[in-house]
């Protein structure tokens, strides 16, 4: 189920991917996304994840991916409790809001 | 993200003591720790440096005094060394000579227990309690200039030396506490220092290679930080880059995962003045 009635905007998802600061993703994975150098080897590329999953399988990988694998070093970006010492400018807020977890998702959905 | 933690994705310039006494329960994992020594002679030790992990232009800094920036900071802390600040117009170097007190090795001991303070400490705390005890002079704020040149300049001493846990059951629970704090998960993006440092070391974060956390150039030259910080301040960089409220310099908590990093790294050599991107 989408977070918000308002669908994804897959342009800003990919910019939201790209952002070191917001989306963070690319500190991990790689993905076809050219101007970002120096992306990250720790994850599976991004490339093809559209094909590989549905809509609601991508956001439930980026609303919290430890649900699904709870070894997994992937943060959940829809998530606030069961944290520790999280630093005091980021307290009781996630890694993304729901909007932006859509534009996320639809933007995943693009890369078949 | 943090304010000059990996998050940045700053790009450089460069880059394009005797037996313990008895070993109680949970301690096993120190004694472990401790086999390191031995292990470290083997050409199998899967440990590494951070240095290894450098580009060859900041390597070749590092390995080079006449270039090293920080070796400004042990010049500096070698002046400091000899003056007397405070009432009792004694300087360090009054209590420490190359015969009596000796520096030589000391620094690759630390953390260690102090029996005058009562609770394990690191270097920066131990100058600090021999300004306020034997020099009568006001203590240094972590990471100030003069205490980080001092640190330098005293663990320089220790360069090419192993490093060697202070064993003595008083810090086995500092040791337990800290290996602790290394696998705990922290922050809002929820990850341990074992996340990256024990599973994912040589891997790339962005445009960082990931090290596997041995503390054995500190205090070091950063790049991203202009400047020579400690063993702490790099610990609290890598805290605020999980978005986790960082300890505080010289906590307990603080001490007690760099005496579980000592552990770790039992046996390799120091490299002060260490220099990093
Ligand atoms: C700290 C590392 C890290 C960050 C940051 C991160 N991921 Fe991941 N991600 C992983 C890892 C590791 C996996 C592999 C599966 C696992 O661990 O469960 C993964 C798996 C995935 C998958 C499934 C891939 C597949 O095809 O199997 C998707 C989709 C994904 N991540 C998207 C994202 C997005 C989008 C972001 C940013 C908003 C992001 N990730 C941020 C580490 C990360
Ligand atoms: C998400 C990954 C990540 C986490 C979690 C992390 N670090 Fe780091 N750490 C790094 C990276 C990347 C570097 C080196 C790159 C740089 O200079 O920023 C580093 C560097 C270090 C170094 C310096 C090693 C050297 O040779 O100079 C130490 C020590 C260290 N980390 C300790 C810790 C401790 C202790 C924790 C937990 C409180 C921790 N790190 C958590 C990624 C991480």
């Amino acid at each position: 189920m989408p977070l918000t009635p308002t669908a994804g905007n897959p342009a800003r998802g990919r910019a939201l991917v790209a952002d070191r600061q917001k989306g963070m993703c690319l500190l991990c994975h790689t993905a076809p996304i050219a101007e970002v150098r120096q992306q990250g080897d720790l994850a599976p590329s991004l490339a093809g994840a559209g094909a590989r999953w549905s809509a609601a399988q991508l956001r439930a990988r980026v609303v919290d991916n430890r649900r699904i694998n709870p070894q997994s070093i992937m943060p959940a970006y829809f998530k606030v409790e069961g944290l520790h010492r999280v630093g005091a400018p980021w307290k009781d807020k996630t890694l993304l809001g729901a909007q932006e977890i859509e534009d996320v998702v639809a933007y995943l959905a693009t890369l078949k | 993200m943090s304010v000059d933690g990996w998050m940045t994705g700053t790009k450089t310039p460069f880059e394009k003591g005797g037996r313990p006494r008895q070993w109680a329960g949970g301690f096993a994992a120190f004694a472990i720790a401790m086999t390191g020594i031995a292990a470290h002679a083997q050409p199998s030790d899967p440990r590494k440096s951070g240095t290894e992990y450098l580009s060859p232009a900041t390597r070749a800094l590092q390995s080079n005094d006449a270039e090293n920036p920080a070796m400004l900071w042990v010049k500096a802390g070698e002046a400091l060394f000899n003056e007397k600040p405070g009432a009792d117009r004694k300087s360090c170097a009054d209590c420490h000579t190359a015969t009596v007190r000796p520096l030589k090795g000391i620094a690759a001991g630390y953390p260690r227990f102090s029996i005058a303070a009562n609770r394990p400490l690191n270097l920066s705390m131990q100058i600090n309690l021999c300004r306020q005890q034997h020099q009568k002079a006001a203590t240094l704020q972590h990471e100030s200039r003069e205490l980080v040149s001092l640190e330098t300049y005293v663990a320089h001493q220790s360069r090419g030396q192993p490093i060697a846990p202070w064993r003595d059951a008083r810090m086995s629970q500092a040791f337990i506490n800290g290996e602790r704090h290394f696998k705990t998960r922290i922050g809002a993006l929820d990850l341990s220092c074992a996340d990256c440092h024990d599973r994912q070391a040589g891997k790339q974060l962005a445009g960082n290679v990931i090290p596997q956390a041995h503390p054995t150039a500190y205090p070091l030259y950063r790049l991203e930080w202009q400047g020579v910080g400690t063993l702490s301040r790099r610990i609290r960089n890598c805290m605020s880059g999980v978005r986790a409220e960082p300890f505080a310099h010289a906590s307990a908590e603080m001490i007690e995962l760099e005496t579980y990093l000592a552990s770790r790294a039992a046996g390799m050599t120091l490299e002060t003045p260490g220099v990093r991107p």
